[in-house]
């Protein structure tokens, strides 16, 4: 391992004061979703891809990350930052007027470490798999990984990629569902009822894995299972258990800390429960 | 009028087909993506010789979209197919964010354009796609006017980096195009120099352009006819250069009134140089079935119906 679960779970706690001081500086975002995922992300970023923080768009030899659910992006942000792509100081300027830092994640003003906007939901599995299709194209034996929220599931498109991607073999991608039961309206199955993933997963004949994305040890073996997957003739699924808000005790598994900014009360107790461990930016 | 003469009618989509398989034979890194319609797009050649590099969709345009778009990192050059209606309305948003907006190297090609798709009916015979398609920030819109101007244009979008519309369509219509022509994104054409009235035709009313010049020469009437196949960008000085001389417009288009060429180019008159214009389009409704030319005709867009509008633009003239 290039660090230990301690170390890991360091950066996380200072992922989690980056994401909730960055929605309370803008009163805006998504907090919920993003406290949820930092582990996951964490993990991928420090520990599971090899990628450069030398960014180059085509990322020929490396592995790529593509986040669908582009609303999480204080994480996003916060985890590139954090891992070199560029300075943390711009997380200031998250959701703010000539920033890099937009609401959604954007390639549009060259951000490094974004290869694709989302935020529009349900485009980004199709988007991994092209990005996957050209790296066995290219005979480039690197991995595509990807995000999605589970509420995103109820858009389309999703079900022609999951379609498409067996049929092809498609086995140098590993998708991962933040898998937290929560969306803007309420709890999924209130909405719009997934019933069983794992079995409509594997019925569309991908290979699915479960796993905590709330514990540091568990999501760190279970990528490295994922990546053991690979290459076996069927795409991986990552159906990670979160919880929306984890690491922020008033936030925890309730879908009002969607898209909802803490106030100064609230952000202090926040930070409070997360120490500050690479220096605040 | 300088004389335009054909001994074949080709359809465009044809144009497109072995225009794609050139492309793929000069650039390895030129890739197909097909939504079933590789027989209706002529993309077998290319899936036949370069069966790696050609990619089933199925019936999912969206995620057809969002494939391309993907494939690009890494160096690929997606061209994707479909009919224009699915390559544009059905996937509005895939094009918006995961393209235009994310800056990809994607060509969006659409075949079965405009009304000329015929006995289908209006379901799948978009007339606004131009307008959808022109709207979008960086987006690059091309009509070419026959088979060898699609194959040229087809050539000519490969080695252009950023995100092209591609439209063209399913009927047999005159070879009047050089065959060895050098493709120039942005340029218009000029088809007939000529003092009275500029007519500016895209698409496959070029050819109707060509034939209204002549029956406006037996009546007198000097037409300049542009072809302007790059309806974005738009080639703004050709336009404004033939109409200092003419100072009247015809604009002709298979499309809705609404949003295409001819909205383009009263845009760019009204602000520079403001000229009495009037417009051979769809107006402003869907399509039926029909024949192709049962449908041109009934729906005014075809060699007569330039004909009155130049007559009537003209009379507007000060």
């Amino acid at each position: 391992m290039k660090h230990t679960i301690n170390e890991l779970e360091d950066i996380v706690s200072q992922v989690r004061r980056d994401i909730v001081r960055m929605v309370h500086s803008c009163q805006s975002g998504h907090p919920g979703g993003s406290l949820g995922c930092a582990e996951f992300l964490t993990a991928l970023y420090f520990e599971t891809m090899n990628h450069s923080k030398d960014f180059k768009m085509d990322g020929a030899g490396e592995d790529l990350f593509f986040l669908s659910n582009g609303h999480i992006s204080p994480v996003f942000y916060s985890v590139l930052a954090r891992s070199g792509y560029f300075p943390v100081a711009e997380l200031a300027t998250f959701r703010k007027l000539n920033s890099r830092v937009q609401g959604h994640p954007t390639t549009h003003e060259g951000l490094p470490g974004v290869r694709i906007a989302s935020g529009s939901l349900g485009q980004g599995m199709s988007v991994a798999i092209g990005a996957a299709l050209t790296k066995k194209l290219n005979k480039d034996h690197s991995l595509i990984f990807s995000l999605h929220g589970d509420g995103e599931l109820q858009e389309g498109q999703n079900w022609e990629a999951i379609m498409f991607a067996p049929h092809n073999k498609v086995d140098n991608l590993i998708a991962t569902i933040d898998y937290n039961g929560q969306q803007i309206d309420g709890p999924v199955e209130q909405v719009l009822s997934l019933e069983n993933l794992q079995t409509k997963f594997e019925a569309f004949g991908w290979h699915v894995i479960t796993s905590n994305g709330n514990n540091m040890e568990d999501i760190v073996k279970s990528l490295e299972y994922a990546k053991s997957l690979t290459g076996k003739g069927k795409p991986i699924l990552n159906l990670m258990s979160t919880q929306m808000g984890h690491g922020v005790d008033f936030m925890v598994g309730s879908h009002k800390w969607h898209g909802t900014a803490p106030n100064d009360e609230q952000l202090a107790s926040a930070l409070n429960q997360n120490k500050e461990t690479l220096g605040d930016y | 009028m300088k004389k335009y003469t054909y001994t074949e009618k080709k359809d465009t989509r044809s144009g497109f087909g072995v225009g794609l398989h050139e492309a793929g034979q000069k650039n390895p890194d030129v890739v197909a993506l097909c939504a079933d319609l590789k027989g209706s797009l002529k993309m077998d050649a290319f899936a036949n010789e370069f069966p790696e590099r050609f990619i089933q969709i199925g019936i999912a345009e969206a995620n057809m979209i969002g494939i391309a778009a993907g494939m690009t990192i890494g160096g690929k050059i997606p061209f994707t197919g479909t009919f224009a209606n699915f390559s544009t309305g059905r996937v509005y948003d895939q094009i918006r964010q995961s393209v235009a907006y994310s800056d990809k190297n994607v060509k969006i090609c659409a075949s079965h354009a405009g009304l000329t798709l015929g006995e289908d009916g209006a379901t799948h015979q978009i007339l606004e796609d131009i307008g959808l398609m022109k709207m979008l920030p960086g987006m690059v819109v091309i009509n070419p006017c026959d088979y060898n101007q699609t194959k040229a244009a087809t050539l000519a979008i490969a080695e252009y980096e950023g995100p092209v519309y591609l439209r063209f369509g399913r009927p047999s219509i005159p070879v009047f195009t050089d065959p060895d022509q050098k493709f120039e994104i942005g340029k218009a054409w000029m088809v007939n120099e000529g003092t009275d009235v500029t007519i500016i035709a895209t698409g496959h009313m070029v050819w109707k352009a060509i034939e209204a010049g002549e029956q406006l020469e037996a009546l007198g009437i000097d037409a300049e006819i542009i072809n302007i196949h790059t309806i974005k960008p738009l080639d703004e000085e050709a336009i404004l250069k033939s109409l200092r001389k003419t100072g009247c417009v015809v604009t002709c288009e298979e499309h809705n009134k609404f949003g295409g060429l001819g909205e383009s180019v009263a845009r760019l008159l009204s602000t520079e140089l403001p000229s009495p214009q009037e417009f051979v389009a769809v107006n402003d409704s869907f399509g039926e079935s029909g024949t192709p030319d049962e449908l041109m005709t009934k729906y005014g867009l075809d060699t007569i119906n330039i004909v009155e509008a130049v007559q009537k633009v003209i009379k507007r003239k000060k």
